[in-house]
């Protein structure tokens, strides 16, 4: 009896440490948030913070307009580039990669490409996008970034085009429509909210890349529009802010910090309450 | 005959044209595996002039000396591979614990934001966990760990004192938050991929919570979760940024985790705008494909893992 005492004591007492480390696991996320809240707010709070460009030691009035310029500009160009394919190559595993061993590949390469260390897409782009031109530029700064974007596309719209049922597609097949047309419009528009997403999460993650920007984007003092040129981004001016030992440059840092993470988890929570809408319509079709 | 027969008797019906969707389709799906293997062909062309140079002795020399051009990897590659498993032996208890509590059935309320959050922590960029890391995690780090450990056990070498501000272990701290959510995120997958009626005859032997757990679920989703452990490992091993803000860039294998190293990804942020001539570039873009070759032989050994495991559930 007491042996069956103790084997329920021990496991409540299993469980109770299994939810405190879970707890423990959420620290760092209140942690991080809650110092990047305290210390970037006092740069945010002015509103030249969004209309200036950056400004040396000790002179007043510092921004990060040129910074969140070029992030846009380059994940913009990114994402020309590979949300289309990636939702094409998606649309191709979701309705023809059952079985087949080439839908198994590209999976596979995708899932790989994820995990791949974003430094290394920094160095191929330099190859491919900088040396021969001799200059680094907004440009190769989107190339990178389009690598590392086009997998999360790819993946997500899979598995967006995959909740729709086969009715639909039957409907559109008995109706004469050819492959194509069942596939771009009727099966792609309803599972729009689901592709969505994947896109807007890909942006999420490519904003906050600094690694594959530092010799392709290289960054840039001033305001620029023009993507043959370097362009600054917010990633690359917390990284330079945050090692230098002066305060202003510092609070700089921590300000633009604030703007990317206020970016990042806004796509984020935004895209997971579309995708719940997304799951939950697809049961009623 | 009678297939032939049947088959004429389909053709009799006008023949559907060819699937060129399908084609076109299927070719644009060719850009992911074309994408990675032009990154290792690239990287590989850039980095002849080092092999040339050095052979498979760049692997095992510990030089890294612009001025001279001698050139070694074995300070970095020890600085990845530790700071890594440093971060897995902190993050597997906890990240295996948040899988264990969010694939547990019933009622969802607190495990939604749990999990919420989890998913969260990936979504930070890593420059800001290297904010963080640096004006925050490092100073706390080195008051409340690094010291009193290296002044308790500073008898055991690789614990053994003075700590600085950045160092190995500073570096492997902030890796095990960022690897965290994949950890948790795949482990419960695998967890939640083990057959209900496997628990359900565990509880109905007599078995508690713990047991079921312990004894049933986690040795049939093991292969899984040792999968998730190793994905983990490849996000570790491929991580620049943050790391490379707190390591504290010093070129030599250290004699404890309390003191500056450099790792693969964090010699090539800082150096490789800066190097000039044919030699040094070409050595850290061979750094970079000794991360990008082991990177994705982790990576594809972890996702079959997973994948046998999911797949021996669905049946």
């Amino acid at each position: 009896m007491s042996r069956n005492r103790f084997r329920g004591v021990a496991s409540g007492g299993w469980g109770v440490t299994v939810y405190l480390l879970t707890l423990l696991a959420l620290v760092p996320l209140g942690l991080v948030l809650a110092f990047t809240i305290s210390k970037g707010l006092p740069s945010v709070s002015h509103l030249e913070f969004f209309t200036n460009v950056e400004r040396p030691v000790g002179v007043p009035g510092a921004g990060v307009a040129h910074a969140i310029a070029g992030t846009l500009i380059m994940v913009g160009i990114a994402s020309l580039a590979s949300v289309p394919v990636g939702i094409l190559a998606g649309i191709f595993l979701a309705e023809y990669g059952t079985g087949s061993r080439w839908a198994d590949t590209s999976r596979l390469a995708c899932d790989v490409l994820v995990g791949t260390p974003s430094i290394a897409v920094g160095l191929f782009a330099y190859a491919l996008l900088v040396a021969p031109f001799h200059h680094f530029s907004g440009l190769a700064g989107a190339g990178a970034l389009a690598v590392l974007m086009l997998p999360i596309v790819v993946r997500t719209t899979e598995s967006a085009v995959r909740l729709i049922p086969g009715g639909l597609r039957e409907t559109g097949l008995a109706l004469g429509l050819p492959r194509w047309r069942v596939s771009l419009q009727l099966v792609l528009p309803a599972a729009a909210p689901g592709v969505i997403t994947g896109a807007l999460l890909s942006v999420a993650r490519a904003s906050g890349e600094t690694a594959p920007l530092l010799f392709t984007g290289f960054g840039n003092p001033f305001l620029s529009f023009d993507p043959t040129q370097p362009l600054a981004a917010l990633p690359l001016t917390v990284y330079k802010f945050a090692l230098t030992p002066y305060p202003s440059l510092q609070a700089q840092a921590w300000g633009a910090a604030l703007v990317l993470v206020v970016m990042v988890l806004v796509i984020n929570l935004a895209s997971r309450y579309v995708l719940r809408r997304q799951i939950r319509l697809a049961g009623q079709l | 005959m009678a297939t032939a027969a049947g088959t004429t008797a389909l053709r009799a019906t006008p023949a559907r044209p060819p699937d060129r969707f399908r084609t076109i389709v299927a070719v644009v799906a060719g850009s992911a595996p074309l994408a990675l293997v032009l990154i290792v062909l690239v990287l590989v062309q850039q980095a002849v002039p080092a092999v040339k140079q050095f052979g498979a002795g760049f692997l095992v020399g510990r030089d890294w000396n612009p001025v001279t051009l001698s050139f070694g990897a074995l300070p970095a590659i020890f600085g990845t591979v530790s700071t890594s498993f440093i971060a897995l032996a902190i993050a597997v208890p906890v990240g295996v614990a948040v899988a264990i509590a969010l694939a547990e059935q019933g009622q969802q309320g607190i495990r939604a934001v749990i999990g919420t959050g989890v998913e969260l922590l990936a979504a930070i960029p890593s420059v800001v966990y290297g904010v963080w890391a640096l004006y925050v995690l490092a100073p706390w780090s080195l008051q409340h760990l690094e010291k009193p450990i290296s002044e308790h056990v500073g008898f055991i070498a690789f614990l053994s004192g003075p700590p600085g501000q950045t160092s190995l272990f500073t570096a492997s701290l902030v890796l095990a938050v960022m690897i965290l959510p994949t950890l948790s995120a795949v482990s419960r997958d695998v967890i939640r991929a083990v057959p209900r009626g496997l628990r359900e005859n565990a509880v109905a032997l007599g078995a508690t919570w713990w047991e079921t757990v312990w004894k049933v679920v986690l040795p049939s989703a093991r292969s899984g979760i040792f999968g998730a452990v190793i994905l983990a490992l490849g996000r570790a091993l491929g991580e620049t940024i943050a790391v490379t803000m707190v390591i504290g860039n010093r070129y030599e294998i250290p004699h404890s985790v309390f003191f500056p190293a450099y790792t693969l990804a964090s010699v090539i942020a800082n150096e490789f705008t800066e190097a000039t001539g044919t030699l040094y570039p070409a050595a850290l873009v061979e750094l970079g494909l000794v991360l990008i070759l082991v990177t994705v032989t982790v990576n594809i050994v972890a996702l079959l893992l997973v994948r046998s495991t999911a797949a021996r559930a669905a049946i």
